[in-house]
């Protein structure tokens, strides 16, 4: 992607793409993976993340890898322990 | 335009004629100016600027809303949420005040929030000092604001209203500060023509109007203000991929302020018979001067008091008043100076490790130019100390003394006025 | 003609508010006028300053007045020879005072006919008039007794705008008092 000049781009320092896409998930080292058979789909993560990367489409809870920067609030919160965080690269 | 047949919209007949002194003339400048907020810190080094605005507040001749708040630097930061929002916002400061303010008036010029302040120039402690002096307006000189300094009452009052619209013109989207010397100006009354209400509304054309931007996750151009219904992000991240580009910009409003600022001043002069100069700098006597004195602020007048008695004994010297500070008007200022052979330039601000920021400024513009004039700094009336008519007097005879001796030797360049060797 | 007036009275006497009720009458008589303070120490008591400027023409200066035409005193305590300092020849020392008139040249170390000097018993007046120490309009009515620079009618109408009644009239009456039995010696 091709940088803008000072000519094109608005004034202030505008925000001028939106924000989602800049895909933070990209900075995550570890990923939080759901063990859907121990998820009771309480919410409680989907309460916690602070991005929120959380998604609940009324069946199942996931996780959403392009914003999910990895910080393990969520794997902390779970009362049902369901959620475990792996890293990005390398070993299990 | 034939002077004789020139008449201004509103004349001196047709302009109230009010006894305040530089802060009741800005406070009514601002009253009359349309203002959604002033948020503005109360306590010293607060002027009774602020004082006498709360006063239309509270006596409902205004809709403003007033925000008393804890600090300066939160004064500057409530102005840049109101101004962010799409409202017109005016504060005041000086001094400590301003120091404290300097953070967020970069914010302020970076988000190009048009907002207004009125600056009442006074020292910095220590020694503990609230007098007038330039020390606090050079504090912010790169901080990306227009710099309006002032001569008299009268200025003062015009340069506040001239100023949104300096401020909110498409073409600049940039803060700009009005300067007036702390109690030479601040704490003095003189005769004071004001316009009519509906004058300046209409000189303003009315509330503040948005500029439009265009991003890409909107069709069409969306107005420069926060709105839930077209949302935005302001002071956003931007690193070396944008940060300079987003400079440029300000750079670039900057130089056109200049013409903005020009073009104020003469419609300024339809409208009430007033102007100064070509809005940028006003000069006096410069024609066939061999000597010229460049000042800023409420001096001016002194110094071109006792000019005119030089001039009546033949003595060819003048004076340039700089009004616009920034932008410095460069290219206009090598014009006016390169065909003198001496010129003075007094700061009332001393940069210690260097030289007076007036002068290095006077002295670039001059550079490039094959014809020069000798170019000497005086450093003078720091911490209120009084410009006398007298001072101006010693001063512009060791100019003539120099002037006949043809040269000025290296130590001689900087020098100190009134102060007690 | 430009007439500069420099006022020295202490903190609290309203010596800048007589400066700025001055330069207001005159400015409603069409001068062009200049009114300011010279801040010291701001307490009650201190001696302070303020100065005002009136002229036919639009006033270019924005200093001090070091070579005034007029001296106006509000509180005697302050006469000395340094009070003086600058006075112009022929100027003219307004003062507020009422006893032994060779007392004041000789604290001002001047000599009869040096300067006019008008003396105003601004203390009194004021402490019967408004049984209050601000001897400050009581001055300006010593300053109405040199019969230019300012009219009455527009120090009434200065007064006017600045105090609101009673304390308006009070002033107004106590102005006029002061102008009556203002003498020169």
């Amino acid at each position: 992607m091709s940088l803008k000049s000072w000519k094109e781009i608005p004034i202030g320092g505008v925000g001028f793409k939106l924000s989602t896409e800049i895909k933070t998930g990209e900075w995550r080292a570890l990923r939080p993976i759901i063990d859907q058979n121990k998820c009771t789909k309480c919410l409680i993560c989907w309460l916690f993340c602070p991005e929120p990367a959380i998604m609940w489409d009324g069946v199942k809870v996931e996780v959403d890898y392009d914003y999910c920067k990895g910080c393990g609030i969520c794997a902390h919160e779970c009362p049902v322990k369901a959620i475990s965080m792996v890293p990005e690269f390398g070993g299990e | 335009m034939n002077i004789l047949e020139f008449k201004p919209k509103y004349p001196r007949e047709k302009q109230i004629m009010m006894l305040l002194n530089g802060d009741e003339a800005v406070a009514y400048a601002t009253k009359q100016s349309y203002v959604d907020v002033v948020a503005a810190y109360p306590i010293t080094p607060q002027t009774i600027i602020v004082e006498r605005f709360s006063e239309f507040v509270a006596n409902g001749e205004v809709h403003t809303e007033f925000i008393p708040v804890e600090s300066e630097h939160s004064a500057m930061s409530a102005c840049i949420g109101a101004a962010a929002t799409g409202a017109r916002a005016f504060t005041s400061t000086c001094s400590q005040g301003l120091a404290l303010m300097v953070e967020t008036l970069y914010i302020a010029s970076g988000l190009r929030l048009p907002i207004v302040m009125a600056v009442t120039n006074r020292a910095l402690s220590a020694p503990i000092n609230i007098h007038g002096d330039h020390s606090d307006a050079y504090l912010m000189r790169d901080s990306g604001w227009v710099m309006l300094f002032v001569e008299n009452v009268q200025e003062a009052y015009d340069t506040t209203i001239q100023a949104f619209r300096i401020a909110e013109h498409p073409e600049v989207q940039l803060p700009v500060s009005v300067h007036l010397d702390g109690f030479f100006l601040s704490h003095t009354m003189e005769n004071l023509y004001v316009l009519p209400d509906e004058a300046v509304y209409e000189f303003l054309g009315g509330p503040r109007k948005l500029v439009k931007v265009k991003v890409d996750y909107f069709d069409e151009e969306v107005d420069y203000a926060l709105n839930p219904a077209k949302p935005l992000s302001m002071g956003m991240l931007a690193f070396y991929d944008y940060y300079f580009e987003i400079k440029t910009q300000q750079v670039e409003a900057m130089k056109r302020a200049e013409k903005v600022i020009v073009e104020v001043n003469e419609e300024w002069y339809k409208l009430t018979g007033r102007r100064y100069g070509d809005g940028l700098v006003d000069p006096y006597a410069m024609d066939d001067a061999d000597i010229v004195i460049v000042v800023m602020g409420s001096s001016a007048s002194t110094v071109r008091s006792v000019v005119k008695k030089f001039r009546e004994k033949g003595v060819k010297v003048g004076v340039l008043r700089v009004r616009s500070f920034r932008p410095f008007p460069h290219k206009t200022i090598a014009r006016l100076l390169k065909e003198a052979k001496l010129v003075a330039v007094l700061d009332r601000a001393a940069s210690p490790g260097s030289m007076g920021a007036l002068y290095l400024d006077v002295i670039s513009s001059l550079y490039m130019e094959k014809e020069k004039p000798i170019v000497i700094n005086y450093i003078y009336g720091l911490g209120g100390r009084d410009l006398s008519p007298l001072l101006v007097f010693k001063l512009i005879e060791e100019l003539a003394e120099d002037l006949k001796r043809g040269f000025v030797p290296e130590e001689k360049v900087v020098r100190y006025l009134g102060v007690r060797e | 003609m430009l007439v500069e007036i420099r006022w020295h009275g202490r903190g609290g006497q309203g010596v800048w508010t007589a400066s700025n009720l001055v330069a207001a009458a005159a400015a409603y008589g069409g001068k062009y006028v200049q009114s300011f303070p010279a801040f010291g120490p701001e307490r009650s008591g201190a001696p302070v300053l303020s100065f005002t400027r009136v002229s036919d023409e639009p006033i270019e200066v924005h200093s001090m007045i070091y070579e005034p035409d007029i001296i106006v005193i509000l509180d005697y305590t302050l006469l000395s020879p340094k009070i003086v300092e600058g006075l112009k020849s022929g100027g003219v020392i307004v003062s507020n005072y009422t006893g032994d008139v060779d007392f004041v040249f000789e604290r001002l170390g001047i000599k009869r006919g040096d300067y006019r000097v008008l003396l105003v018993p601004a203390s009194k007046l004021t402490l019967e008039i408004l049984r209050i120490r601000a001897t400050n309009t009581a001055m300006i009515g010593g300053l109405l007794k040199l019969g230019y620079l300012v009219r009455l009618e527009n120090v009434e109408r200065a007064i006017k705008e600045r105090f609101s009644e009673p304390l308006a009239e009070k002033n107004i009456t106590l102005v006029k008092r002061a102008m009556e039995e203002t003498i020169e010696v």
